[in-house]
C-alpha cells in the first residue's frame, strides 16, 4: 500500500477514446450540448494524447471513437480506478451506459481487477469520485447517488469513502482535484468551496487547499508516471483556456506543470479528469 | 495513577453506602450479634484475635464506622422505613448468602443507569457534615464503651468483626491500587481470613466464594482463573496481562458479551460482578485502543497481540479490506508464523487453516502465497510490524462502530476512533466530528448527543442527537467516547467528578492511562525481550488441543491467591477474596435504598441532561490544532502559496507524540491538579470571605455552629443557582433537538435553529465556550461541573504553574498551632481540646504494620468524607498525591512555629512545644512527606493572595488559609487548614485526626498533603484567649 498519499497519481498507462463526429452535432448525450468545432475538439484531444505519451511517458491506449457514443471521449465517467481495481461505473444517463463496455474490456486487458456496480438503483459517474491518495470523496451530484457511492466504498475497502454533496450542475472532479499528495485544489465558486469545506470536515488527514479562480482549472491531474520516486507532473488547463488561474497554479511548486487545452471539448462537458483514465499496471510494485 | 483515580471514585461510592449504613449500625449490630451468638467458635476466636486487633484497631474501626455516616449524612435523609429495610436486607443477605445475588445485580443496574448522585442531596450532606461530626463522636464514644467491656463478651465481638470486615473492604478499595500499602492490607486480611475460617459455618460459606473466570485470549486459547466474587475488573485484567506477559497493557481491555450484538468493556475500576449482573463470567481479551502508530509500541509482544486482534478483526469483517490488502496482510501473517516461504514445507500447510479474510477464496490464498515468497528474510517481528504498518492505514482501523439512527430515523453507524466521532451510513462516511470540534458529549435515555463547535461561519454551537437502540447502548457509546477522547487526546485522565457535587450525570471517567502516559511508561520498560510463541493462525484447529494444554500450564503458572500477593494489586484482591463475599453482600443491599433515594430526588431535582461529558482542559492536541495551522501557513507563505487549510486537525504524527513524550507528563498533570485545587480554593475563598477572620473562631460553639451553617447555605445557594442555569441550558438544547425532529437530514443535522433562538439563555454557555475556543484551553464545560467553571478563569494562571508547582501545593490538615486565640475559643465550652494534624502521605510504602495500614486507610477515607462536609467544595480525589514537604513558613500563613520532623514514611511522634500555646499536655504528631521541594521550602516568593476561611460547627472550627505565591515563575498555592475540635467528652483523637485528613484530602484532591500535624491538648487552656 505504500506510504499514504504516495500512491496518488502512480501510473504507467493512460486510456483515452477518440472524438466521434456525433459529439459535434450535439445529438448525443441527449440535449443541451452546444455545437462545437469538431476539428478543434479533435485537435485538442490529439494534443492531450500526445502530452500523455510524450511529455509524461505513459503508455497510451486510445480506444476508437464510436459514433453511437458521442460522449465516449469522456471515459473518465465510466470507471474509477485505484490500484489494481477498476470499478466500472454506472452512468446516470442511460444513453451513456454502453460507453463502459469498451472501457471495461480495455481495463481488463490491462490486467485490472474489474468490479461491476451490479445495482440497478446505483448511479455513478466516475468524475464524481476524487481519490486523494488516502481516501475517496464521492460527490453526490446530479449524476451520482448514495447507492453509487456506497458501491465505491464497498469496492475500495481499504479507504475511507466519504460523501460530499455537490450543488450545481457539475461533477465533483470538475470543481476540485489534487494538486499534490497533500494539496486539494478547488475552484472559487460557491459549489467548489462548499465541497472543499465538506471534505475538510470529513477527512482524517490534513490537506492544504489551493483555491483557483476558475473551477475548471481545478480539474487537473496529478500524475507520477514511471518508477517510484520519479518527479510528479500536474496536467492542467493551460493559459489559453484559463488565463486567470495560471498564476495560482504556479504556486504548486513541487510539480512539473504540463498545460493542455480542451476548451472546445469543455463545451461538451469534458474536463481533464473525464478525458483520460490513468492507471498503473503494477500498482503494488 | 489513573487506576487509582478510578478506584477512588469507587471508594467514595461505597463509602456513601457505608455511610448510610453507619447510622444504622446499631440495628445491624444487633442483628449480627444475634446471628453470631449462635456460634461458639466465633466467640473463641474473637477472644483470641480481638485483643490484638482491638487494642490496635478498635478505635479506628469505630472511627471508620462513623466516618461513613459522617461523610455523607445521607442516611439521615433516608426515610425511616428505608433505613429499616436496609438493615433487614443486611440480615437477610447474611443468612442467605447467595440468594442475594439477584438483588445486587438489580441494584447494580440501577446504579449503572443512574449513577449520577443527586447533587442537592449531596451538598446538603456536605453541609451537614459538620453537624454530623459531633454526633458521630458521640456515637463513637458509645461504641467504645460497649466494645471495651465486650472484649470478653461474645456478642459484641461479632459486631466488631463485621465492622472490621467493612473496614477492610474500605481499605481494600482504597488501597487496591496502591501497591505500597498492599503489604499492610494483606496482613490485615490474613487476620480476617483466619478469623473467618474458624468462625461460623455461615460465614465460611460466604467468604470462600470465588468465581471461575474464563477469558478468551487473542490467540483463541482460554485462560481460566478463580476470582473473588467481589473483585474489580482490574484484578482480572492484571491477571490476564500477567499471564500474557504483557506490559503495555493500556491498549487492551476485557470485554464481555451482553448480547450477541453488544459487547461491553469491563470497567477495571468497578466490581466485575456488578457489571456482569447475571451474565456468566466469560470474557474476551481485546484491544481496546488501537495505537494509531503501532511502530511506537515498545515491545514486540504488544505488537504481536495487536496483530492477533487485527487478524480477528479482519477475519470477522469488522476491519474491511480490499482483496489486495487481505492478501498482503495474509502474507505477512504467514511470514510471521511460518517464516520464509519454503516450497516443501508449504505443501504441508493447508492455507485454508488460515483465515485471511471473511470469505476466503482460492485466488486469495494463491495471492497470499505469491506475496509470502517476497517476504523472505523478514523476522516474525518484522513481519508483524509490516502487517501493522499496512493495517493501520485501513480506514476502519480502530473504529468502534455503534448502530444508531439519526434524527430522521435513518440507520447510521457511529464510529468512535482516535480522532473523533465518525458517522457512517452504510459504508459511507457522511460526517465526522473530530474531538476538537466536540464540546460536549452526553446521553439521555437512549439518545446520544454531541455538542459541536460552531462551524466557520456560524456563531452558535449545535447539538446533534442520535438515537441508540436503547439506554444501555447509549451509555455504552457515551462511555466509549469518553474513554477514547481521554485516551487519545488528553495528557492525563480527567478526574472523575465528585459524587457529591453537582454532577448531573454519570461520573464515569476513563481511569486508565492515556496514550501519552502509556507511551511514556513504556519507554521505561526495561526487560529482556520476552519470549513468546506465535501461535499459528490455524487456531481453529488447534484450539481444542491447545486449550487443555494451555490451561494446565496456566494453572501452574498463575499464582494462586496466596502467592499472588507478590504481584501487588491483583494479588491483594485475590487474597481478599477469600474472606469474603459476606461483605459485599452486606453492602450491596444497602445500595438499594440509596438508589431509590437518588431516584426520587432525581425526579424532582434532576435536570434533563442525563450524562454529560465535558471535554477536559488538559487536552494535548487542542493547541496543536492551531499551531499546526500556523506552521503550515508559514510554510505556505514561504513557498508563496496561499493555502487555506481544509482541516485544522492534524493527523496523529509521530513528531507530536514525540514531543509530548519528552515533556514530562507527570509534571503537567500535577500542574493541572494544582490548578484544580487552586481554582477550587479561590471560589471557595470568595464565598467564605466574609467569615474569614480569625475572630470568628472565637465564637462560642453554638454561635459558631450557626454561622457555619449560614456559610454553607450561602455556598449552596450559589451553586444551585448556577446549576439551575446550566441545567436550563441543557434542557433547552435537548428540547431544541427534540422539537426539530423532522429537520434532521440523514447526515446528522444540527439543531441550530432552536439553539440559536435560545441564544440568550445559552449565553452563559456559549460565552464560556467561545472563550475556550479563543484560549484553546478552556475546555471545561460549565454545565455539569460547577467548580470547574469557576476554575476556568484561572486557567491561564494554572497553566503557568510548572508541574513542580502543583507539588508545592500543600495541604495541611488541622494545624494545632493555630493561633492561641483560636484554641481558647475552641476550648471555651469544652473540657478537652484536641487538635490533630496528620500528614497523610498516601502512598508511603514503608508502613508495614497492620495497624498503620488500617490507620492510613482510615485517614484517607475520613479525609474524603470530611471534605465534603466542610466546604462542600467539589474536588477530585487524587490518590496519586505525592508526599511532599511543606514549607513550614509561608508569609501569609499564620505563624508556623511548629517543629516538624520530616520523615517520609514513618510516623514520628514527638512532643513539640508550640510556641504560643501553653497547654499542659501536648502531643504533636507530625507527618511529613519525604520529598522535599527545595524551591518551596526556603524561598517564600511573592505573595499573590492570601485568604482565610473559617467555618465553625458545634465542636469543630475549621480555618482554611490559602496563600498563593509566586516564586521564580512558579506559582504555588498553599493551603493550611486548621481544625480545632473541641469536645466535652473523651474524643476519639484518631477519629478527629482522620477526619481532618480526610477533609483535607477530599477538598483538595488535586493537591498533595504535605504535612499533617496532630496536636492534642488535654487541658483546657483559657489563658490563651
Amino acid at each position: 500500500m505504500g506510504t499514504p498519499g504516495e500512491g496518488l497519481g502512480r501510473c504507467s498507462h493512460a486510456l483515452i477514446r477518440g472524438v466521434p463526429q456525433s459529439l459535434a452535432s450535439g445529438e448525443g448525450a441527449g440535449a443541451g450540448l452546444p455545437a462545437l468545432d469538431l476539428a478543434k475538439a479533435q485537435r485538442e484531444h490529439g494534443v492531450l494524447g500526445g502530452k500523455l505519451r510524450q511529455r509524461l511517458g505513459l503508455q497510451l491506449l486510445e480506444l476508437p471513437p464510436e459514433e453511437s457514443l458521442p460522449l465516449g471521449p469522456l471515459l473518465g465517467d465510466t470507471a474509477v480506478i485505484q490500484g489494481d481495481t477498476a470499478l466500472i461505473a454506472r452512468p446516470w444517463s442511460s444513453a451513456r451506459r454502453p460507453e463502459v463496455d469498451g472501457v471495461r474490456q480495455a481495463l481488463q486487458d490491462l490486467g485490472l481487477r474489474i468490479v461491476e456496480m451490479g445495482d440497478e438503483n446505483a448511479t455513478l459517474d466516475g468524475t464524481d469520485v476524487l481519490f486523494t491518495g488516502r481516501e475517496f470523496f464521492v460527490g453526490l451530484s446530479k449524476w451520482t447517488n448514495h447507492r453509487g457511492a456506497e458501491i465505491v466504498a464497498d469496492t475500495f475497502r481499504d479507504f475511507a469513502v466519504s460523501t460530499v454533496p455537490v450543488s450545481g450542475p457539475c461533477h465533483l472532479r470538475s470543481i476540485c482535484g489534487m494538486g499534490g499528495p497533500r494539496t486539494v485544489v478547488a475552484g472559487s465558486s460557491d459549489a467548489a468551496q462548499k465541497a472543499v469545506r465538506a471534505m475538510a470536515a470529513l477527512t482524517d488527514h490534513p490537506y492544504a487547499s489551493l483555491t483557483l479562480p476558475d473551477d475548471a482549472a481545478a480539474d487537473c491531474l496529478f500524475l507520477r508516471p514511471g518508477l517510484p520516486g520519479a518527479p510528479p507532473f500536474l496536467l492542467h488547463r493551460g493559459g489559453g483556456d484559463l488565463p486567470n488561474s495560471q498564476e495560482a497554479l504556479q504556486k504548486l511548486s513541487d510539480v512539473t506543470l504540463v498545460p493542455v487545452s480542451c476548451s472546445e471539448l469543455e463545451k461538451a462537458g469534458a474536463g481533464l479528469s473525464s478525458l483520460c483514465l490513468v492507471l498503473s499496471t503494477r500498482p503494488h510494485s | 495513577m489513573t487506576t487509582e483515580v478510578g478506584s477512588a471514585s469507587e471508594v467514595k461510592k461505597e463509602s456513601d453506602q457505608l455511610g448510610a449504613d453507619g447510622t444504622k449500625e446499631k440495628p445491624k449490630e444487633v442483628a449480627e450479634n444475634q446471628q453470631n451468638q449462635s456460634s461458639d467458635l466465633e466467640e473463641e476466636k474473637d477472644s483470641q484475635s480481638s485483643p490484638s486487633a482491638k487494642s490496635q484497631s478498635s478505635p479506628r474501626r469505630q472511627k471508620r464506622q462513623k466516618d461513613p455516616s459522617e461523610s455523607r449524612g445521607i442516611s439521615r435523609f433516608i426515610p425511616p422505613w428505608l433505613k429499616k429495610q436496609k438493615s433487614y436486607n443486611l440480615v437477610a443477605i447474611k443468612d442467605g448468602g447467595d440468594k442475594k445475588e439477584p438483588t445486587p445485580a438489580v441494584v447494580e443496574e440501577q446504579v449503572l443507569d443512574k449513577e449520577e448522585p443527586l447533587p442537592e442531596e449531596e451538598r446538603q450532606a456536605t453541609g451537614d457534615a459538620e453537624e454530623a461530626a459531633p454526633r458521630k463522636q458521640q456515637v463513637i464514644n458509645v461504641d467504645i464503651e460497649e466494645e471495651k467491656p465486650s472484649v470478653s463478651s461474645p456478642e459484641t465481638q461479632p459486631a466488631e468483626e463485621v465492622r472490621k470486615e467493612r473496614e477492610e473492604e474500605k481499605v481494600k478499595e482504597i488501597q487496591e491500587d496502591k501497591s505500597e500499602e498492599t503489604a499492610k492490607r494483606e496482613t490485615k486480611e490474613v487476620q480476617t481470613n483466619e478469623l473467618n475460617g474458624e468462625k461460623a459455618v455461615q460465614k465460611a460459606t460466604k467468604k470462600t466464594k470465588s468465581v471461575e473466570c474464563k477469558v478468551t485470549l487473542l490467540d483463541g486459547t482460554e485462560y481460566t482463573c478463580d476470582l473473588e466474587k467481589r473483585a474489580k475488573g482490574q484484578v482480572l485484567f492484571d491477571k490476564v496481562c500477567e499471564h500474557l506477559n504483557l506490559l503495555e497493557k493500556d491498549y487492551f481491555g476485557l470485554s464481555f458479551q451482553e448480547s450477541p450484538e453488544q459487547k461491553n468493556w469491563l470497567d477495571p475500576a468497578k466490581q466485575i460482578k456488578r457489571q456482569l449482573r447475571n451474565l456468566p463470567w466469560l470474557f474476551t481479551f481485546n484491544v481496546k485502543f488501537y495505537p494509531p502508530d503501532p511502530s511506537q509500541l515498545t515491545e514486540d509482544i504488544t505488537r504481536y497481540f495487536l496483530c492477533l486482534q487485527l487478524r480477528q478483526d479482519i477475519a470477522s469483517g469488522r476491519l474491511p479490506c480490499s482483496f489486495v490488502t487481505h492478501a498482503l496482510l495474509g502474507s505477512y501473517t504467514l511470514q510471521a508464523e511460518l517464516g520464509d516461504y519454503d516450497p516443501e514445507e508449504h505443501a504441508s500447510h493447508d492455507l485454508s487453516d488460515f483465515q485471511f479474510a471473511p470469505s476466503q477464496t482460492k485466488e486469495l490464498e494463491e495471492k497470499v502465497v505469491e506475496l509470502h515468497k517476497t517476504h523472505r528474510g523478514l523476522s516474525p517481528a518484522q513481519a508483524d510490524s509490516q502487517f501493522l504498518e499496512n493495517a493501520k492505514r485501513l480506514s476502519m482501523y480502530g473504529v468502534d462502530l455503534h448502530h444508531a439512527k439519526d434524527s430522521e430515523g435513518v440507520d447510521i453507524k457511529l464510529g468512535v476512533c482516535a480522532n473523533g466521532l465518525l458517522i457512517y451510513k452504510d459504508r459511507l462516511r457522511i460526517n465526522r466530528f473530530a474531538w476538537p470540534k466536540i464540546l460536549k458529549i452526553s446521553y439521555k435515555r437512549s439518545n446520544f448527543y454531541i455538542k459541536v463547535r460552531p462551524a466557520e461561519q456560524e456563531q452558535f454551537e449545535s447539538t446533534i442527537g442520535f438515537k441508540l437502540p436503547n439506554h444501555r447502548a447509549a451509555k455504552r457509546l457515551w462511555k466509549v467516547c469518553v474513554e477514547h477522547h481521554t485516551f487519545y487526546r488528553l495528557v492525563s485522565p480527567e478526574q472523575p467528578p465528585k459524587t457529591k457535587f453537582l454532577t448531573l450525570g454519570s461520573k464515569f471517567r476513563y481511569s486508565g492511562r492515556t496514550q501519552a502516559q502509556t507511551r511514556q511508561a513504556s519507554t521505561l520498560i526495561d526487560r529482556p525481550v520476552p519470549h513468546f510463541e506465535r501461535t499459528s493462525s490455524k487456531r481453529a484447529s488447534r484450539i481444542l488441543d491447545g486449550v487443555a494444554v494451555v490451561d494446565q500450564s496456566l494453572m501452574k503458572d498463575s499464582p494462586g491467591p496466596g502467592e499472588v500477593s507478590a504481584y501487588g494489586r491483583g494479588a491483594v484482591s485475590t487474597a481478599i477474596v477469600q474472606d469474603g463475599d459476606g461483605r459485599r453482600d452486606i453492602r450491596s443491599p444497602t445500595k438499594v435504598p440509596h438508589v431509590h433515594l437518588i431516584e426520587g430526588k432525581k425526579n424532582s431535582l434532576r435536570v434533563e441532561g442525563d450524562n454529560i461529558y465535558v471535554r477536559h482542559s488538559n487536552l494535548m492536541l487542542e493547541d496543536l490544532d492551531k499551531a499546526q495551522e500556523d506552521i503550515l501557513r508559514h510554510q505556505a507563505s514561504i513557498s508563496e502559496l496561499k493555502r487555506n487549510f481544509m482541516e485544522s486537525t492534524p493527523e496523529p504524527r509521530p513528531n507530536e507524540w514525540e514531543k509530548r513524550r519528552i515533556t514530562p507528563l507527570s509534571l503537567q498533570m500535577q500542574g493541572r491538579k494544582g490548578d484544580h485545587l487552586f481554582k477550587d480554593i479561590l471560589s471557595m475563598t470568595e464565598k467564605y470571605q466574609m467569615a474569614s477572620t480569625w475572630t470568628v473562631e472565637e465564637k462560642k460553639a453554638q454561635a459558631a455552629d450557626k454561622s457555619s451553617h449560614e456559610t454553607l447555605n450561602v455556598v449552596e445557594e450559589k451553586k444551585q443557582a448556577e446549576v439551575g442555569k446550566d441545567e436550563r441550558v441543557i434542557t433547552e438544547e435537548m428540547n431544541g433537538k427534540e422539537l426539530s425532529p423532522g429537520s434532521g437530514p440523514g447526515d446528522s443535522r444540527k439543531v441550530e435553529p432552536l439553539t440559536q433562538k435560545d441564544s440568550a439563555s445559552l449565553s452563559s454557555e456559549s460565552s464560556s465556550s467561545s472563550e475556550s475556543e479563543e484560549e484553546e484551553t478552556g475546555l471545561y464545560r460549565p454545565p455539569n461541573l460547577l467548580p470547574e467553571e469557576e476554575e476556568e478563569e484561572e486557567e491561564e494562571e494554572v497553566e503557568e504553574e510548572p508541574s513542580q508547582a502543583s507539588q508545592v501545593v500543600e495541604r495541611e490538615a488541622a494545624v494545632p498551632e493555630a493561633s492561641p486565640g483560636r484554641h481558647a475559643g475552641a476550648s471555651v465550652s469544652t473540657v478537652e481540646t484536641v487538635t490533630q494534624e496528620h500528614v497523610v502521605a498516601p502512598k508511603i510504602p514503608t508502613e508495614k504494620s497492620v495497624h498503620e495500614g488500617a490507620f492510613k486507610q482510615d485517614v484517607s477515607e475520613d479525609t474524603e468524607d470530611e471534605q465534603h462536609k466542610v466546604n462542600g467544595e467539589v474536588s477530585h480525589v487524587d490518590i496519586d498525591v505525592l508526599p511532599q514537604i511543606i514549607c513550614c513558613s509561608e508569609p501569609p500563613v499564620v505563624k508556623t512555629e511548629m517543629v516538624t520532623i520530616s520523615d517520609a514514611s514513618q510516623r514520628t511522634e514527638i512532643s513539640t512545644k508550640e510556641v504560643p500555646i501553653v497547654q499542659t499536655e501536648t502531643k504533636t504528631i507530625t507527618y511529613e512527606s519525604p520529598q522535599i521541594d527545595g524551591g518551596a521550602a526556603g524561598d517564600s516568593g511573592t505573595l499573590l493572595t492570601a485568604q482565610t476561611i473559617t467555618s465553625d460547627s458545634v465542636s469543630t472550627t475549621t480555618t482554611t488559609h490559602i496563600t498563593k505565591t509566586i516564586k521564580g515563575g512558579i506559582s504555588e498555592t498553599r493551603i493550611e487548614k486548621r481544625i480545632v475540635i473541641t469536645g466535652d467528652t473523651d474524643i476519639d483523637h484518631d477519629q478527629a485526626l482522620a477526619q481532618a485528613i480526610r477533609e483535607a484530602r477530599e477538598q483538595h484532591p488535586d493537591m498533595s498533603v504535605t504535612r499533617v500535624v496532630v496536636h492534642k491538648e488535654t487541658e483546657l487552656d483559657e489563658g490563651e484567649e
